[in-house]
This record gives C-alpha cells, structure tokens and sequence, in this order.
C-alpha cells in the first residue's frame, strides 16, 4: 500500500483493516498488529459469525468486495482513504457505500432540488441516438433494408429534435 | 494579470453602492456542478483537464451573464495574484493548489465567479454585499439553467448533481452570509450561538481566523447539507435562522451600550484616534478596529456613507491586497507600515466621531 495507514488505537503502523458495521453505518478500523490481538479480532474464538451479525460486528476487509469504476479506475480502498468519488459512473459502483454515509451527512437520502430536464432531455435522446445507430448499422451487415430504411427516418427525425435542444457552439 | 480587476471602480464588495446592512456584510450562493461523460478533476488525465478547461471557458465566458468578464489561468497567475483573489473570495485556496488545467472567470463587476477544476469540474459563486439571500439565489438559479443548456451536467434522480465529495451531493448548494457580530462576541454569546445553529446543520466559522472570538468579529455562516431539501427549503432555512442571529446581534449591541455605554464610546473612540495616527499596524488589529468603526457606523457616529469605505478596508487591508498595492512582495514589517499609511490616510478624510446620537434610530 503506498502510503501506510496509522493504527486508530495506538497510532503504529497499521496492519489489520476493519470495517466496523453500526446500525448499518460503515466505519473503517484500521489496527495494528497488537491492537488487532487486544481486541481479539485476529482470535477465531473472540470473532464469530454471531459476533459479524450483531450490531458491533467487524468485518475484515477482505471479505468486503474490492470494487473498480470501469470508467475512472477508482477502488474501494480509495474510496474509502479520501472519501471521494472520481466520475459519474461511480455513484453506480460505490453506491452501497455512498449511501450509508449520506445519513449522518445530510437532511434525506434522496435529491429533492432542480432537475436539470434540459440537459437530461438531450442525454436521453443522444443515448437512443446512438442505440438507433447501433440497430441501423446491424440492419445493414444483416441487408435487411426495409428495417434500415425505417430506421434511417427515425435517426433523422430525432437528430432534428436533438439539435433544436443543442445551442451553437460559442 | 488582475491589474484591471482590481483597478475597477464596479467592483461589488469594494465598491458596493447599495445600503449597507448594520450586521450583514455580504450574501454568497455557490455551485458545484460536474460534466457527466468525464471523471472528476482529481482523477481527470491532463489532457482532460485541459479539454475541460477550454470547453467550459468557452461556453461560460459566452453566457450573457458573463459580458466582458475575464477568464484566468491559475497557472499563468503569481503567488501574489492568487492571495489577492482569494481575499476577495473570487477563488478558493484549494484553486490555488491545483495542478495545470485550472482557471476562473470572473464577471465584470466581480459578482460572479465560476472556477474550473476546483475539487468538481465548475464552482460557480454569485455574490452581493448585504443581505440577499433570495435574490442571489435567483441571478445564480437563472445562470444554472442557462449553463445546463449548453454543458451536460452529471445529474442522477437519486443523488442530484454528483460532486466529488458526498457532503456537496443533491443540490451542490453552499449558501453563506458573511456577519459582523461585535455584539454576541462581547457579550461572550458567540460560543452558544455557534452549537445551537450547528445543531440546525448550519456552520459557523471566523473569516479572518477560527474560533468564538474571531478577528474582526466577522463570520461567515452557511448550510452544510445540501441533500434531502430543495434549493428554496435550504435557502428560506438558512435564512430563518440568520435573521434569528441578526435579532440576537441587535440586542447584544444595545444591550452592551445601555450598561457600558462609556466603556463602549471610549473603545470607538480610542479605535477612531488609533486609526488617525497609527504609523505600523497589523493585520489582525487592522480588523478589529475597523469592526469597531463599522459599529460606530451602526451607532450614528460616523455617517452611513462611510460604511462602504469601512468594508472596502476590510478587503484592502489584507496581506495580499497591501503587498499588490505596493507592487512588490514586501516584507510582514513593511506591510505594517504600508497598512497604517493607508488607514491614516483614508481616516484623515472622515468627519469626527458625533456622540450626540449614539444608538438612536436613523
Ligand atoms: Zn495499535
Ligand atoms: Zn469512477
């Protein structure tokens, strides 16, 4: 690891990496390796299942998924050291993760302001764009052109929908 | 760079000609707002930075709002430039920080500030001096709408407007009203104040230094939550419990006069002849007598014309603002020196203290 995390005990090095579960809030323990025998967590008898499904449970990090955002490379781990996200796409692979977090943060847990229907409007209609496309493209290779013909029209009919949505270029 | 930003003679919170408020210095409202299809400044490449940078420069120095405004690569700006802008809060520290690919655009009178690739793609900040929560929030609402037409913002049903940090998620909405509170600091009130409005998510904190008791007694109080509330909820909260805070302010200062109304006028007025002939003088102590020349204001002593005068010192009285005034990155000794030349120049021109009407109503 590249940059070595502090026991929350003692303040050593740590070396065991906990995720603590309380009433279904994530808190990140890190330990090191006489804290971690203290508080009996490295002892199989002092760490049972029942122990995991109780309230105060420890969860070793290896048994939390290490997820990756495919679009930023961001890892659960970096998540979890800045608490930070790197992209749009994460609030999809983090979100288990986000959520928990926001309860403590903030006054509900889902978004209750402007929506931004322009910019959505245009978003929505570009990915079916481009899945028109996509069909077009599968229609011609397949030479079944009454399909591509169809399609051809719509693509056309929404291009022009889309531009009156776009703003010229500055 | 900013030569003619700060030469300006339009410039909102040094400039400001609009009635001033006696506890309200300035009204801010700012953004966060990322692009959907490219990662966040921290874990953009380069090379999407800079496409960022230019894509948004382009499209915002565009929008009307943003007539004859001027755009600034952080990197192209010197150490002394960046203090100067963040001294008249158009661009945070951690801009300062940023690595290549950063800029702000600032509109012409300075009311408006979008910086780009801060810790989210755009911050965008209007800003106004009193006390206008509702219609900053209009003029920022209306340039949102006008920016969503023309970049696609990272948006989702659940979480709102994404940010990097899950603290700025749903509305990406900071509202903050920086505060002259003499009164609650000397009646040793500001401690209980700062844990009853936390209690309520909304923060406390000393512009100039941290604390109770933070120099120039101005602070500056914002929302912290930002999700789970719509704009106008957030907005009317905040604002329900900054009028509770200039209600408390109000009696403190009266309160203060009626049982120390001597010691109270002597301070002004020791303050006011500190400030006629004072040769080296601080930056710390710069602010708290300018906070007790804005009470003296407040108290009729000095004519509320004066009272633009007394906030644009407050800016221009910071480090930076000295030392670009002077051309040159002085040393902290001449600085002192330099700031006392310009107090006890500015306060030569005032008229004297008048005790004849303290504290009656205008
Ligand atoms: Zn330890
Ligand atoms: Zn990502």
């Amino acid at each position: 690891m590249a940059d070595n995390l502090k026991c929350s005990n003692c303040n050593k090095e740590a070396t065991v990496h906990l995720t603590q579960i309380v009433n279904n809030k994530i808190h990140k323990v890190d330990l090191c390796e006489s804290c971690a025998q203290k508080k009996g967590v490295t002892d199989p008898q002092g760490f049972s299942l029942a122990d995991l499904l109780s309230k105060t449970a420890l969860t070793p990090d290896s048994s939390e998924a290490s997820l990756v955002c495919p679009n930023c490379g961001l890892e659960t781990s970096d998540f979890r050291r800045t608490g930070r996200l790197g992209c749009s796409a994460c609030f999809q692979v983090f979100g288990d993760l986000v959520r928990p977090a926001l309860e403590d943060m903030h006054v509900g847990l889902t978004h209750k302001g402007k929506i931004p229907e322009v910019a959505l409007t245009r978003q929505n209609s570009q990915a079916q764009l481009q899945a028109l496309k996509d069909s077009l493209a599968s229609a011609i290779a397949e030479e079944a052109y009454e399909e591509a013909a169809k399609l051809r029209d719509l693509i056309h009919e929404l291009e022009v929908a889309v531009a009156e949505l776009e703003v010229t270029e500055a | 760079m900013i030569e003619s930003l700060i030469k300006s003679d339009r410039a909102e919170l040094t400039q400001s000609t609009r009635k001033g408020s006696p506890v309200v210095l300035s009204t801010r409202v700012r953004l966060a707002r990322n692009l959907s299809d490219i990662p966040f400044p921290e874990r953009a490449t380069s090379a999407q930075r800079s496409d960022v940078l230019s894509k948004c420069a382009d499209h915002i120095g565009g929008l009307k709002q943003m007539k004859s405004g001027a755009f600034f690569d952080i990197s192209q700006l010197s150490e002394l430039e960046k203090q100067v802008l963040v001294e008249r809060h158009l661009i945070s520290r951690e801009l300062c920080e940023s690595e290549q690919g950063s800029g702000v655009i600032i509109n012409k009178d300075q009311t408006c500030s979008v910086m780009i690739n801060e810790e989210d793609h755009l911050r965008i900040q209007f800003l106004k001096t009193g006390f206008n929560l509702n219609s900053v929030w209009k003029q920022m609402d209306r340039f949102d709408s006008d920016l969503e037409d023309l970049l696609d913002v990272a948006f989702s049903s659940e979480f709102g407007f994404l940010t990097a940090c899950p603290t700025n998620l749903g509305t990406g909405l900071r509202a903050s009203v920086m505060m002259h509170l003499p009164g609650l600091v000397i009646s040793e009130q500001m401690e209980r104040v700062i844990r009853a409005v936390n209690q309520l998510g909304i923060t406390v904190r000393g512009l100039f230094g941290e604390g109770s008791d933070a120099t120039g007694h101005v602070f500056q109080i914002s929302n912290q939550q930002t999700l789970g509330e719509s704009e106008s909820e957030i907005i009317t909260r905040l604002g329900s419990v900054l009028k509770t805070i200039i209600d408390h302010e109000v009696n403190a200062r009266f309160k203060y006069l009626e049982e120390n109304r001597a010691k109270l006028l002597d301070k002004i007025g020791r303050a006011f002849g500190v400030l006629q002939n004072v040769h080296f003088l601080s930056s710390n102590e710069a602010m708290n007598l300018l906070s007790l020349m804005r009470l003296s204001v407040d108290f009729n002593m000095l004519p509320e014309s004066n009272r633009s005068d007394v906030d644009r010192l407050f800016i221009e009285c910071q480090p930076g603002h000295i030392q670009y005034a002077a051309h040159e990155g002085i040393e902290p000794e001449l600085r002192d020196i330099a700031r006392a030349d310009k107090l006890r120049e500015e306060f030569s021109h005032l008229p004297p203290l008048n005790f004849d009407k303290v504290g009656e109503s205008k």
